[in-house]
């Protein structure tokens, strides 16, 4: 044994006599990830979390979470002796005093937005591929509340310096809140210690955005990832790839290297950015008054869309028996959202329910293979588009030349008009792609080289497809339409007929597909 | 000779590829090169934290320096940011490189386990279960479960209670400003009167009420207390006789709060006469006493009764008739 074995199992042993570890560390060790690009999308959620942590608590240790009034004094001279919270001042000497202040300033914003950017692309990732069928849908659910966290903690965060923007932005919030029936004032001045924009609101988001809500990310996160590493990663359909199994590198040593250099390539890049780009440069826009304002003011983009469906929205208010409720503010801001949100984290369900498969998933769908899925899918981004696109309209109508009337009208059509058409739209290529991998593995892959016949006849050569490739493209299962009889055997009807009428109906449209090439049809063709 | 099935068969699995060694895996000198490319890149990012540890110590705060396409940059900032990012970015690639042209690159296969317990699993739950509970009794012991049940209905009262401090209730403060009658409208900045005299056709003026300590006014005032000021010809007009009355030749006040959302309406189209909200793009024609024309406000602006007093300066006849800012379910806004 060398020197460096022997300290090693003297630390093991010390280890190991008091709390017995050796098996599991062994079974852990040997685990296995299977490999492939999109799963790292989960990853850079994963550490773009932790690259907020730790830029977080450098910028702590220097910002004032105090809506106290102080008068600037420091280096930045167009904002000498203007009045102005603590936390606004406070961000500005991190900005400008503190050595690689800026730098952490700007790290911590461009990781927020890739945190939520990875958490889209995550999500759209494990919908498209199915993964989130059983046993999966308790994680799809823990997703969607850490999609929702996100969300808020960046809201949070952004406010944080009380600069015009951002204080803009919570003036929004307060107005929703507001808009709530019955106890809207009641939450806000509660939340707001007072009128708005009240004294103690940035301090308590402060608590909310560096101890609570981070809390619950680390718990739920946790539970987020054992899960995966309890119930097993899913893996792509292919040769030697089985719903019983799963193929890939061990942790020790492969995965280690390349998960944690991963780490190291999402941190540097993050870094990169803050270097190079400008994100968030607060001193430009002024402390907050709730008298003054920029032309041109959006939220961040994650939250833009609210911003969108909120500027579409049609004026609508009832005034009753000395009431107001205004629709106009619940509808795109807490209704729409709310309905989205509920659908998105109850979609397992609502899968397994037209299809009536209740089994176990462990092999990923390829998104052609699952037309109605990905359809939907696409109709979901396209009325997010819409509305992101709309929550720039200003933007828009200034760089553009147009008029911004005409492109809140349009965003109006649009966003009733253009989800449905996406999603025949989407529906239709994923069945062409379908025929596609069908004529694939019958004749071939077309090579481009032409061969002239004896006849005179000029034919294209085909090159049949590998063995590993025809198997990846006629793996997948083929749903088939539930079939609910109106009564059993025995002649007992079956209840609830409206509903199952649906259920039948959404699963034949969801069953919709071209038939895979058989092992038959195979043969056939071989014997041409 | 065509074999007749009824079943739809699916195509076999031909089982993985043959496996394919890599350069390092056969060739000394290509794994000699490789080990000596992790090398390099381990020495990048030490190279990265040198200049990070540089730039902290050696380079002033205060020094710019001109990037092609980027323009002046903070070099400290830069230098600190690219030291940053080498030192972390190589690290990554040098682990990553070695992992995939040096480290054994076999799959391994793992096998899955269905989820479901087994029966026997199952039962003997069940069975703890069921015996456990039957220890508590609850059926029997009625007395104990009405008082258990009594205090857990008062125990959840206090959490909810111990946060009524957070605020004040709402009371009267969504319907008051400082706007009193007599009031006179001060210039946002400057708080100085302003006498209707010296206001052109065309001209547009921020306001705010003058109170007793006009240098130390609340957030929470200036949420609600701006007024625009707006002089127009008499004639351009389209007001009913109640709201005509509230202006004053030609000069007609409105709150800058939007009755939207609460952002202040601060853009004003001089040749249409419109006010513009940057929030939601929320539009109102002051010609029609700040009716909205466009965007989801769906009330107009406030309007503030003026006149003039005895000095020729412009001053509040009375409070607004109605709760500035965003609507919220206690507003009587008919």
């Amino acid at each position: 044994m060398t020197t460096a074995e022997k300290r090693v199992g003297a630390v093991a042993n010390f280890v190991d006599e008091r709390i017995g570890a050796a098996g599991w560390v062994k079974k852990s060790l040997n685990k296995v990830f299977p490999d492939h690009w999109s799963f790292m999308l989960g990853e850079v959620c994963m550490y773009s979390f932790v690259i907020l942590l730790l830029s977080g608590t450098f910028l702590t240790l220097w910002f004032d979470p105090s809506q106290r009034e102080v008068i600037y004094q420091g280096v930045y001279e167009p904002l000498k002796g203007l009045k102005m919270s603590a936390a606004y001042a406070s961000t500005l000497d991190i900005s400008f005093e503190v050595r690689g202040g800026l730098l952490m300033r700007q790290i911590h914003h461009w990781s927020a937005n890739i945190f939520m950017a990875a958490i889209v692309a995550h999500l759209l990732r494990v919908f498209f591929t199915g993964a989130f069928r059983k046993p999966r849908e308790f994680n799809w659910i823990l997703g969607i509340i850490l999609v929702t966290l996100g969300l808020v903690e960046g809201l949070f965060g952004y406010s944080l310096p009380d600069d015009l923007l951002s204080g803009t932005g919570l003036r929004i919030t307060s107005a929703i809140i507001q808009a709530i029936p019955l106890v809207g004032t009641y939450i806000s001045f509660f939340l707001f210690g007072g009128a708005f924009p009240g004294v103690a609101f940035i301090p308590r988001i402060f608590t909310l955005h560096v101890l609570l809500i981070p809390g619950i990310f680390l718990a739920v996160i946790t539970i987020h990832v054992m899960l995966v590493w309890y119930q097993k990663h899913t893996q792509f359909p292919g040769p030697g790839k089985t719903e019983n199994n799963v193929v890939g590198h061990p942790i020790l040593p492969v995965y280690m290297a390349k998960a944690g250099g991963f780490f190291f390539i999402v941190f540097g890049v993050t870094a990169f950015l803050a270097a190079v780009a400008s994100i968030n440069p607060i001193w430009l826009y002024g402390p907050y008054t709730p008298g003054q304002i920029s032309a041109g003011s959006q939220p961040d983009w994650y939250m833009g869309w609210l911003d969108g469906l909120v500027r579409m929205a049609p004026p609508w208010e009832t005034h009753a028996l000395g009431h107001t409720i205004s629709w106009n503010i619940l509808i795109p801001a807490l209704i729409v959202p709310g309905i989205l949100f509920t659908g998105m984290a109850l979609y397992p369900f609502i899968e397994s329910w037209i299809t009536g498969d209740k089994r176990e998933h462990h092999l990923l769908d390829r998104p052609r293979n699952v037309p109605n899925r990905t359809a939907l899918g696409v109709m979901s981004i396209t009325f997010v588009m819409i509305s992101l696109i709309n929550g720039g309209n200003d933007i828009l109508a200034t760089a553009f030349h147009l008029s911004i009337n005409q492109i809140m009208w349009s965003s109006r059509i649009a966003i009733f008009v253009l989800p449905p058409i996406a999603f025949v739209i989407t529906k239709r290529i994923c069945l062409s792609l379908q025929r596609a991998d069908r004529e694939l593995v019958l004749h071939g892959r077309e090579t481009g080289r032409l061969v002239r016949m004896p006849s005179g006849e000029f034919v294209e050569v085909h090159e049949p497809i590998s063995e590993q490739k025809r198997f990846i493209l006629t793996s997948h299962e083929q749903p088939t339409p539930l079939v609910l009889e109106d009564s059993d055997s025995r002649g007992v009807k079956r209840p609830g007929k409206l509903k199952n009428k649906l259920r039948v109906r959404l699963s034949k449209a969801h069953a919709v597909a071209i038939p895979k090439v058989s092992a038959q049809e195979l043969k056939e063709i071989e014997h041409h | 000779m065509r074999t007749v099935s009824n079943e739809i068969e699916s195509i076999k699995d031909p089982g993985p590829a043959p496996h394919v060694l890599r350069a390092a895996d056969v060739n000394p000198r290509s794994e000699k090169r490789a080990e000596q490319q992790v090398a390099i890149l381990f020495a990048l990012s030490g190279v990265g934290s040198l200049l990070l540890i540089y730039s902290y110590v050696f380079v002033a705060k205060d020094v710019f320096i001109f990037i092609p396409v980027m323009g002046n940059q903070n070099a400290q900032q830069l230098g600190l940011g690219i030291g940053m990012a080498m030192s972390l970015f190589f690290v990554g690639m040098a682990a990553i490189h070695w992992a995939k042209t040096l480290m054994p690159e076999t799959e391994v296969i793992n096998y899955r386990h269905e989820f479901r317990s087994s029966d026997e699993d199952r039962e003997d739950l069940i069975k703890t279960v069921k015996e456990g509970v039957a220890g508590v009794q609850l059926g029997r012991r009625k007395l104990i479960k009405r008082a258990m049940a009594a205090s857990m209905g008062l125990f959840a009262l206090p959490p909810v209670l111990l946060l009524r401090d957070l605020g004040p209730l709402p009371k009267k403060q969504l319907e008051t400003t400082n706007w009193k009658s007599g009031t006179r409208l001060v210039t946002d900045p400057g708080n100085r009167p302003i006498l209707a005299s010296d206001l052109e056709v065309g001209a547009v003026v921020q306001t705010l009420p003058a109170v007793a300590d006009s240098e130390h006014r609340p957030l929470s005032d200036i949420a609600k207390d701006p007024v625009l000021l707006i002089r127009l010809r008499p004639e351009e007009f389209n007001l009913t006789s109640e709201k005509l009355a509230m202006t004053h030749e030609g000069i007609i006040a409105f709150s800058k709060i939007c009755s939207h959302m609460g952002c202040a309406v601060a853009l004003y189209e001089q040749t249409t006469k419109h006010l513009l909200c940057p929030c939601h793009q929320s539009t109102f024609d002051v010609t029609r006493g700040a009716k909205v024309i466009f965007g989801p406000a769906a009330r107009p602006l406030p309007q503030l009764d003026i006149t003039v007093d005895a000095q020729g300066y412009l001053i509040a006849r009375a409070p607004f008739s109605e709760s500035v800012g965003p609507s919220y379910w206690e507003r009587n806004s008919q």
